[in-house]
């Protein structure tokens, strides 16, 4: 059985750790690259050092956003291939462990057990999640695995919602439609909340849909007939039809890399830890601490009795 | 999309004030069940009003329906040939639709489709093969070459037709239509679960919605019948038995009363019960649905039928004019089946599950699920019925006047 969007053979793990303990040896360290982009010789004048270090400060925040890109200097497109209209990565490009637990050990399945926290008080709408989930995925124009949304509250407590271009653009600039003064503004990431009851899972007539026994929803590409029953289904409209390959595709909480021990590519790129999520085995791990701590946690659409695996800190009552 | 519109509608009530934004989740801008999903309940809704008809002739022996009842049973068969061409050309892999039949998942209730869609199949087709066994059986011995082989195969070579083997042919008849009244109850009303069952979508999720589309489907079906008889009968220049016009008439009075009311009680609990996202619902029906719900298919498609119904029955008519004004009623009532089915698939998702807006539907020409594509599925079933006609005939005046036949 093929999983949706995962890169090679989760069997090859060993594989892939040997090779990326190789590659950890023969990589440049920090102190090579930057001495490759800032030469400090006497001959160099102002000007040019000044352009120097922008170009570095630039090429800096793009690894930021474009998590595959590898510390060596590669590049996205180097390491990735596409295979019908989905990007997969080189899995021997060195990327340091995220998850602790995973790599280099048998990978049980029934053992497994992750959380997914947004944390809606951290969250500034910067956009990152959406161009980071867009580029794991070559997510099509139009269609969307995650979102931002933004709330705006006025002092009449009317609420106003958008969400332009999913929130891919960042919002950089304050609603001008508003007639009376702001009060409030907030940011709330959607993704897919990981149903333990899924409505997608029970209604596919094919069982293209699953529940993986790790806690992962997840779609068989190869199976899907694309009847667009599960996106009816789904209380938070987190499905949809790729144009290309007529199957139903939707987030995976990046499963492809939490098999790695890597953390979904929107979690790794939020500036500000709004999006946390980590293993419930690991005591040590954020979300453990805070799902077994005395903090106030929600879900979406509790009513739907769908119980999501994805939680909410700080959610307002306006959230649906 | 005009925000005041919403604003206007999202003042009638107290949730008004979430459809101010009028914000619709990313994903739900565009409609994943277009009209190829309306298509598809509304030909096994004729399929299965049509087969009622026929039911009630053939088990339940209503003699007046006697010129009706083959002519149903073809119908119902011509329409359900094409049932799945809708489904096939919805599907985003169309090639991969025998896995609903070959590795079907137990819990989703659409992967039963393909069973029960087999099953109808079967029992229609020997429903209509035992009812036309005399035909074919007198047919047979006339034709020659390829048809000769055909109407063997089609009788199962036997040309018995004694007064024994056509009692038995009768019992046979009667026990298989007693067998397709609940298969075709559950082909319709598990169509209606199929979207009763999306807990989701507070417009369709009501354990109404299988009563709804199985009494509206009787409707669509009786209508057809007595349109598709009167048009053809017109046609040939042979009479219209109005006996059998004035049963058709009635029974669809019945059953459109059954299936208005259920339609107008689901309305009124969103509306009483003010549950979950009812401002939606509100919102919906009074917003982007005024127009397709409230004056299509309640105000003209079924006020006027109700008033012209109310009319056939109390009012006596002559024959003539009773035919003119059944035609009219049934045309007006296939259209309003067909709105319903429109505002119930469209309209059902028009509505975001960000429950605070709505999206816009525009129907294409020549899209894979386009008005187009429609209009040809559409006349396929004629085309289906045309070329049964040349094998079966559609009236059974012909065989009577020689077989004293008792079906």
């Amino acid at each position: 059985m093929k999983i949706e969007n995962s890169s090679k053979d989760m069997s090859k793990s060993d594989d892939f750790s040997a090779s990326t303990n190789k590659n950890r040896q023969s990589s440049p360290n920090l102190k090579e690259i930057s001495s490759r982009f800032i030469d400090p010789s006497p001959d160099m004048d102002k000007r040019d050092f000044i352009k120097k270090v922008l170009n570095g400060a630039i090429a800096g925040s793009l690894f930021l956003v474009f998590p595959m890109s590898t510390p060596g200097g590669g590049n996205f497109e180097k390491n990735s291939t596409l295979k019908d209209g989905v990007s997969t990565f080189d899995p021997t490009i060195e990327l340091p462990e995220e998850i602790p637990g995973i790599r280099d050990q048998n990978y049980d399945i029934h053992k497994h057990n992750f959380a997914f926290i947004v944390d809606i008080t951290r969250c500034i709408g910067c956009g990152s999640c959406c161009v980071a989930d867009k580029r794991e995925y070559n997510v099509p124009d139009g269609n969307y695995r995650t979102w931002v949304e933004r709330y705006v509250k006025d002092f009449d407590d009317q609420v106003y919602v958008d969400c332009p271009n999913g929130g891919l653009d960042g919002y950089q600039k304050p609603r001008d439609d508003i007639p009376i003064g702001t009060r409030d503004t907030f940011f709330v990431p959607k993704l897919c909340n990981m149903c333990k009851e899924a409505p997608c899972v029970q209604v596919c007539p094919v069982g293209a849909t699953f529940l993986s026994p790790d806690g992962f929803v997840l779609v068989d590409s190869d199976r899907c007939v694309g009847c667009a029953y599960c996106i009816q289904a789904c209380p938070y409209s987190v499905r949809f039809i790729h144009p290309v390959t007529k199957t139903v595709e939707k987030c995976t909480w990046c499963y492809h890399r939490v098999r790695r021990g890597l953390l979904p590519a929107c979690v790794e790129v939020c500036p500000t830890g709004a999006r946390k999520f980590g293993s419930l085995n690991d005591e040590n791990s954020e979300v453990y601490k805070i799902l077994k701590g005395p903090g106030v946690l929600t879900v979406l659409k509790q009513s739907m009795g769908t119980l999501p695996a994805l939680y909410y800190m700080g959610q307002r009552l306006e959230v649906v | 999309m005009n925000p005041t519109l919403y604003e206007a509608s999202a003042n009638l009530s107290h949730g008004a004030s979430m459809l101010i934004s009028n914000y619709v989740f990313p994903n739900d801008l565009h409609l994943h069940w277009s009209m190829m999903i309306v298509l598809y309940p509304y030909i096994t809704g004729l399929v299965d009003g049509a087969f009622i008809i026929a039911a009630l002739y053939y088990l339940f022996d209503v003699k007046s329906l006697k010129p009706v009842a083959r002519f149903s049973l073809l119908f119902a068969f011509a329409f359900l040939c094409c049932a799945t061409l809708p489904l096939l050309l919805h599907l985003g892999r169309p090639e991969r639709n025998f896995n609903m039949l070959l590795t079907p998942s137990p819990s989703s209730a659409m992967a039963g489709f393909g069973y029960i869609y087999a099953v109808s199949m079967g029992v229609l087709s020997f429903i209509v093969i035992f009812v036309y066994r005399p035909d074919l059986v007198e047919r047979g011995k006339k034709a020659k070459g390829f048809m000769k082989l055909l109407y063997r195969a089609l009788t199962f070579d036997s040309n018995d037709l004694s007064e024994k083997a056509l009692e038995l042919d009768g019992r046979i008849i009667r026990f298989l239509v007693g067998l397709g009244i609940p298969v075709a109850a559950v082909l319709h009303g598990y169509v209606g679960f199929i979207f009763g069952g999306v807990k989701a979508n507070p417009t369709w999720s009501t354990p109404l919605m299988p009563v709804i589309f199985l009494f509206s489907a009787c409707v669509s079906g009786i209508s057809a019948i007595v349109i598709a008889y009167i048009i053809i009968r017109k046609i040939g220049g042979l009479s219209v038995d109005s006996d059998c016009i004035r049963t058709c008439i009635k029974t669809l009075t019945g059953f459109f009363i059954l299936a208005f009311s259920f339609e107008m009680l689901e309305v009124f609990s969103h509306s009483y019960l003010k549950t979950g996202y009812h401002h939606m619902v509100e919102g919906l029906l009074n917003g982007p649905l005024a127009n397709s719900f409230w004056l299509w298919q309640v105000k003209l498609c079924s006020g006027i039928p109700l008033i012209l119904l109310g009319c056939m029955a109390f009012i006596p008519l002559k024959d003539a004019i009773y035919t003119v004004i059944s035609g009219l009623v049934s045309a007006i009532l296939l259209l309003q089946v067909f709105i319903m089915r429109w505002n119930v698939v469209i309209g059902g998702q028009l509505m975001s599950k960000s429950a605070r807006g709505y999206t816009e539907f525009h129907p294409e020409w020549f899209d894979k699920e386009g008005i187009l594509a429609v209009i040809i599925i559409m006349l396929i079933p004629f085309i289906i019925l045309f070329v049964l006609g040349k094998v079966f005939p559609f009236w059974a005046e012909e065989i009577e006047k020689r077989y004293s036949i008792n079906q």
